[in-house]
């Protein structure tokens, strides 16, 4: 379990992380989601007791990470940004003094050195110098020293950067398969990578939470308006500006490399637009080929939410 | 204590997989043995004057003309050699971002210090041992005193252990490792020419400046003397360098 309370964290006059506030469960996936810089590290940074956040409140497996950083860490398994590995040591020994840091002791030890190797694919290579290891294994190192002692909660800073995609797809599934002992933090950019893995999404973006949902609500609620997508036959800039007359329909955007398509904004969901939008386009005789209602990607979703104040008055003066 | 262990096992692993170790050593030991080469060769050429003359003869002595030359002569150069030895200690941890894992185990900062102290005390033990191959050939070939031997070996463990603490000070300071070096070099000068300063400054502050040299105190071990103002001052020297090295380390942690 992991309570966090008005957490914030200032680098001088910048505020990294800005009173952020969530709570999750025992056994709970939850990914950080946020551009670079949106303060994700920073977040999991005074999660693991790496710097002490400037004020607020992080409880940590029951125990709070000011007062028992000692405590917390025992309990931690965090994979750092950048894979806290010594270019110097081979692969086993590498674990194995990890372990000893994690106070693993000898009968254990070495059977559970063994367990992260194989759970991480490192067999082949335990005993080659980490350094002259790919980026790929070298992440998965990282990753196996931070599952070590089977800690309750793992820390994961972006777990599949650098991987190859076959790497990719079963470092995920080794995620998957951890979550019914473990809760698990983890940090990605890659959105369809959070949609798959994570029970719930904390969107992050300078330094305050914007959205926080299941994976699969999140797209329904977040959704302002709705899209269709509409080919045309003929018509071009008529058509579009037909449709662009029907109630309803926010803006009309041609989609670039369809000709005749457009991308229509619609205010809201609803059957009644479409028919609208369909009778416009088959009165206006402009060869209605393609009608469909287009989801909005979590990706969109987003982009949305991290560019509003950005984007929105432009868009509004598209639309009008 | 198992960490402080973990962590020692590491370092010596990384000292002795690098080459750092090895040059370092080796150095000393060519340095040194070019030293004593000299000295016993000028050692030779006085004891064959000496001979003719009955009444210096008594005045060949092994200890005072070989030995005591060898340990003050060798003693600055290995000093100097030691902040080479710490200057990755932690800021290499830093660079490296290994210090994320380091300061998110379950290992308190002083264990940390301590684990890479006695890491750099252990290389520093077996340069030392290594160097013990020239005053050997003085204890088989010729007949001095050992006692001064051994208590200037205490003295150079002491004084490399003091340097050592100093190094991994300037170590935590930066990430920079030719900075560490420096500015542990700089802060040696100024411990070994503040003595210089005594006669200048009246009598009082000069026997405070003369006991803050870091070379004064190893004087008496080279001349077979244990005196326990020296060894206090190389044991609060290290606890100090020490100590605040872990508050660097703290602070590091709770900025």
């Amino acid at each position: 379990m992991i309570e966090v309370e008005n957490l914030t964290k200032r680098y001088g006059n910048i505020l990294a992380v800005d009173q952020i506030s969530f709570r999750i469960e025992s056994g709970e996936i939850v990914g950080f989601l946020g551009p670079n810089g949106a303060g994700k590290t920073t977040t999991m940074r005074m999660l693991t007791g790496f710097i002490p956040p400037t004020s607020g409140r992080a409880i940590v497996a029951d125990f709070d990470v000011m007062e028992k950083p000692l405590e917390v860490k025992r309990r931690i398994g965090y994979l750092p940004e950048h894979p806290p590995i010594y270019n110097d040591m081979l692969v086993s020994p590498y674990l194995e003094f990890v372990a000893r840091l994690k106070e693993i002791d000898t009968p254990e030890r070495s059977r559970e050195v063994r367990r992260v190797m194989d759970l991480c694919g490192l067999t082949e290579v335990e005993n080659r110098l980490i350094g002259n290891l790919s980026r790929g294994f070298r992440q998965r190192v990282g990753l196996a020293q931070a599952l070590l002692g089977d800690p309750e909660i793992l820390v994961l800073d972006e777990p599949t950067i650098g991987l190859d995609p076959r790497q990719i797809v079963e470092i995920r599934e080794l995620i998957k398969n951890l979550r019914a002992e473990h809760t698990i933090i983890l940090s990605s950019h890659i959105l369809p990578e959070v949609e798959m893995i994570c029970s719930r999404v904390i969107i992050i973006h300078e330094g305050k939470i914007v959205a926080e949902d299941r994976t699969e609500h999140l797209q329904s609620t977040l959704r302002k308006s709705d899209r269709l997508f509409v080919q045309v036959g003929q018509g071009g800039p008529q058509a579009l500006e037909s449709i662009r007359r029907v109630p309803g329909v926010i803006s009309v955007l041609p989609e670039e490399k369809i000709p005749g398509g457009y991308r229509v904004e619609l205010e809201r969901e609803g059957q009644k637009i479409r028919e609208d939008v369909a009778r416009a386009i088959v009165t206006g005789g402009f060869g209605l080929r393609e009608l469909k209602p287009v989801g909005m990607s979590l990706e969109e979703v987003f982009v949305r939410l991290t560019t509003v104040e950005g984007v929105t008055p432009e868009e509004g003066g598209k639309a009008s | 204590m198992k960490k402080i262990q973990a962590l020692l096992t590491k370092e010596l692993g990384s000292y002795f997989i690098s080459p750092v170790a090895y040059v370092v050593i080796f150095i000393f030991l060519a340095v040194s043995g070019f030293l004593f080469f000299q000295i016993l060769y000028f050692f030779n050429l006085q004891s064959i004057q000496w001979m003719r003359s009955p009444g210096l003869l008594d005045r060949i002595n092994l200890n005072d003309m070989v030995l005591f030359p060898f340990f003050h002569n060798m003693v600055v150069f290995f000093t100097f050699l030691i902040p080479v030895l710490t200057m990755r200690l932690l800021s290499e941890e830093k660079k490296l971002g290994t210090g994320e894992l380091l300061f998110t185990s379950p290992i308190t900062t002083t264990e940390v210090v301590l684990g890479k102290f006695f890491s750099a005390t252990s290389v520093i033990l077996v340069m030392l041992l290594f160097s013990f191959v020239y005053p050997l050939m003085i204890i088989i070939f010729g007949n001095p005193d050992v006692g001064p031997i051994f208590t200037a070996y205490l003295g150079l463990f002491l004084l490399g252990s003091a340097a050592a603490g100093l190094g991994i000070l300037t170590s935590s300071l930066t990430e920079n490792q030719i900075i560490a070096v420096i500015s542990a070099w700089g802060i040696l000068i100024l411990l070994l020419i503040i003595g210089w300063a005594a006669q200048s400054v009246g009598p009082t502050f000069g026997a405070v400046l003369q006991h803050l040299s870091i070379l004064e105190h190893f004087q008496n071990f080279s001349k077979g003397i244990i005196e326990l103002k020296d060894v206090v001052y190389y044991l609060s020297f290290i606890f100090f360098t020490l100590f605040l090295t872990q508050r660097v380390l703290d602070s590091q942690s709770w900025r």
